[in-house]
């Protein structure tokens, strides 16, 4: 096993990565501002995918199926919070957990009565077909877009947190939302916002990944343990803590498949337990936060 | 400026505020004192919008509040100084301040008001770069203070400011306190700090497990040790 051959797969685990950090932001700041756990958050994801497949069918350009599937899933997101998710504030945490599980049925039955129970291709656009050479060796061009995609989401996201108002309203919300109240800030509209922004991001990463894997109702049980896994590592609510999560757990299931493919899903688990052994909230949680 | 009619309030199950009446006049400080469950906190929360179980009729410059949701009270001039700050800790000084101008008069310009709100608070100058939580409880105080007056609200609702705070900055939060009045804010101040109080107060409200037992001109309560010994002794 040549060094080559490691900075290769390093790199696909980054490309893992950056669709988990896809899934998991919205997780986390879902769970950090609304006090929400989407157990959807995966359908939402499979959904996005689909999305990506029919706007794809439609329009016949990848580039739109990529900007509209995100805006419309979102826009989903923004109804189911205010009809579904919105009654049960104030209820007990299990509340929403066994609404979201619901819906994420409702939403696998609902895609195979539109779409078959069939898995549907979903191919990679002409332009990012084939292996571009990164130096170290030669890697599928869609993978670098990816992480290319992702950098860019993050960055803007980044630069919306920092430096706008609207920014300052969310990370002040997820640290204190009932004294965001008192401030003038209607906290329901910030809820309905912030629910259909993490919707929005996991159906980008739905998009993102579709031609990388198939597209079938089912695509999206599997990653959003793996999304859980991420925030877990992460810290709940910490958005840096999935960023930096989400690239650990796709390098670490990556490099561990380069040697043990059938040990890669342990790894993943192994390595969270790891992390919270020594910090038990997680990289970068902080103690007793979202209670 | 705020009038207060058969307020009675309940904190989870338990009723605790019953038929509290009294009214804030424009411009004054009204100091709410009584011993510690006395129903001084529920009755501000009340006013404030933060209580889920709340009857009777709170009016704010002739407008009833209790449909109101606690943003749209802010919204209306209404500021609040919660028992225990809650400022954001790990926001800094200068982003905990911007907090208080998020729905604030489009007039008002960030710079000129944090430049104000500096002059007013010299500690917080030297800190509008530094994380909230690094600072001393009592500076956390003064934050928690400043982002509640930097939109330059009608009225003020505090909250037991004076507790655990060394007391030169207590004496500097009295001084603050009657400029804020001088300029035509409105102060409701609860207080647990009989003395203290009463000295920077106009007039007074004693309420006494859930009902307003007395009020009197601050300076007559001061005066009347009788009183005060049975309502706020501890």
């Amino acid at each position: 096993m040549d060094l080559q051959l490691i900075s290769l797969q390093l790199f696909s685990g980054i490309a893992l990565g950056a669709i988990l950090i896809m899934l998991a932001l919205g997780l986390s700041i879902i769970f950090g501002i609304l006090g929400v756990v989407n157990f959807a958050h995966g359908s939402f994801f499979m959904v996005g995918a689909y999305a990506g497949v029919f706007f794809l069918g439609y329009t016949g350009n990848f580039w739109w199926a990529l900007l509209l599937a995100p805006l419309v899933v979102g826009v989903l997101g923004l109804g189911v919070e205010r009809l579904l998710i919105r009654p049960l504030y104030g209820r007990p945490v299990d509340d929403p957990i066994l609404l979201t599980f619901g819906l994420s049925y409702v939403l696998v039955e609902g895609v195979r009565i539109l779409f078959g129970t069939d898995g549907v291709p979903f191919d990679t656009p002409a332009a990012l077909r084939g292996v571009t050479n990164i130096g170290i060796g030669y890697f599928p061009t869609y993978r670098l877009f990816v992480i290319g995609v992702v950098a860019v989401v993050l960055v803007a996201l980044w630069l919306v947190l920092e430096k706008t108002k609207v920014g300052l309203i969310v990370r002040a919300g997820a640290r204190d939302p009932q004294i965001m109240r008192v401030l003038g800030v209607d906290i329901q509209k910030l809820w309905l916002v912030v629910f259909g922004i993490g919707i929005g991001l996991a159906a980008l990463g739905g998009v993102l990944a579709a031609p990388m894997r198939t597209v079938n109702p089912e695509m999206g049980n599997f990653v959003l343990s793996e999304a859980f896994v991420v925030t877990v590592i992460g810290g709940m609510g910490s958005l840096l803590g999935s960023v930096v999560a989400g690239l650990l757990v796709g390098i670490v299931v990556n490099m561990t498949s380069l040697v043990a493919p059938e040990m890669a899903t342990i790894a993943m688990f192994a390595f969270m337990a790891l992390v919270l052994l020594v910090r038990p909230h997680g990289l970068f949680g902080k103690p007793g936060f979202g209670t | 400026m705020l009038e207060i009619r058969d307020l009675n309030a309940w904190y989870g199950p338990s009723h605790v505020v019953h038929g509290v009446s009294f009214a804030v006049r424009q411009g004054e400080v009204l100091a709410l004192i009584g011993r510690n469950g006395a129903g001084k906190t529920t009755t501000i929360k009340s006013v404030m919008g933060l209580l889920d179980k709340v009857g009777g009729s709170v009016r704010f410059a002739g407008q009833e509040l209790l449909p109101l949701p606690a943003h749209a009270r802010f919204r209306m001039g209404l500021a609040y100084v919660p028992e225990d700050r809650r400022i954001v800790p790990d926001l800094t000084v200068r982003e905990n301040l911007r907090l208080g101008l998020l729905q604030a008069d489009s007039s008002i310009k960030e710079s000129s008001a944090t430049d104000q709100i500096a002059e007013t608070f010299p500690r917080l100058k030297e800190r509008l770069g530094q994380i909230a939580v690094t600072m001393s409880g009592g500076e956390q105080q003064m934050l928690a203070i400043a982002r509640a007056m930097i939109a330059r609200p009608k009225m003020i609702l505090l909250d037991e400011p004076s507790e655990g705070i060394m007391p030169v900055l207590v004496e500097e939060m009295g001084r603050l306190f009657r400029a804020l009045r001088d300029q035509g804010t409105t102060l409701l101040l609860v207080e647990q700090n009989v003395e203290w109080a009463l000295n920077i107060a106009d007039r007074a409200v004693i309420i006494d497990q859930g009902e307003v037992v007395f009020q009197a001109d601050a300076a007559t309560l001061a005066g009347d040790r009788e009183i005060q010994e049975r309502y706020c002794a501890v």
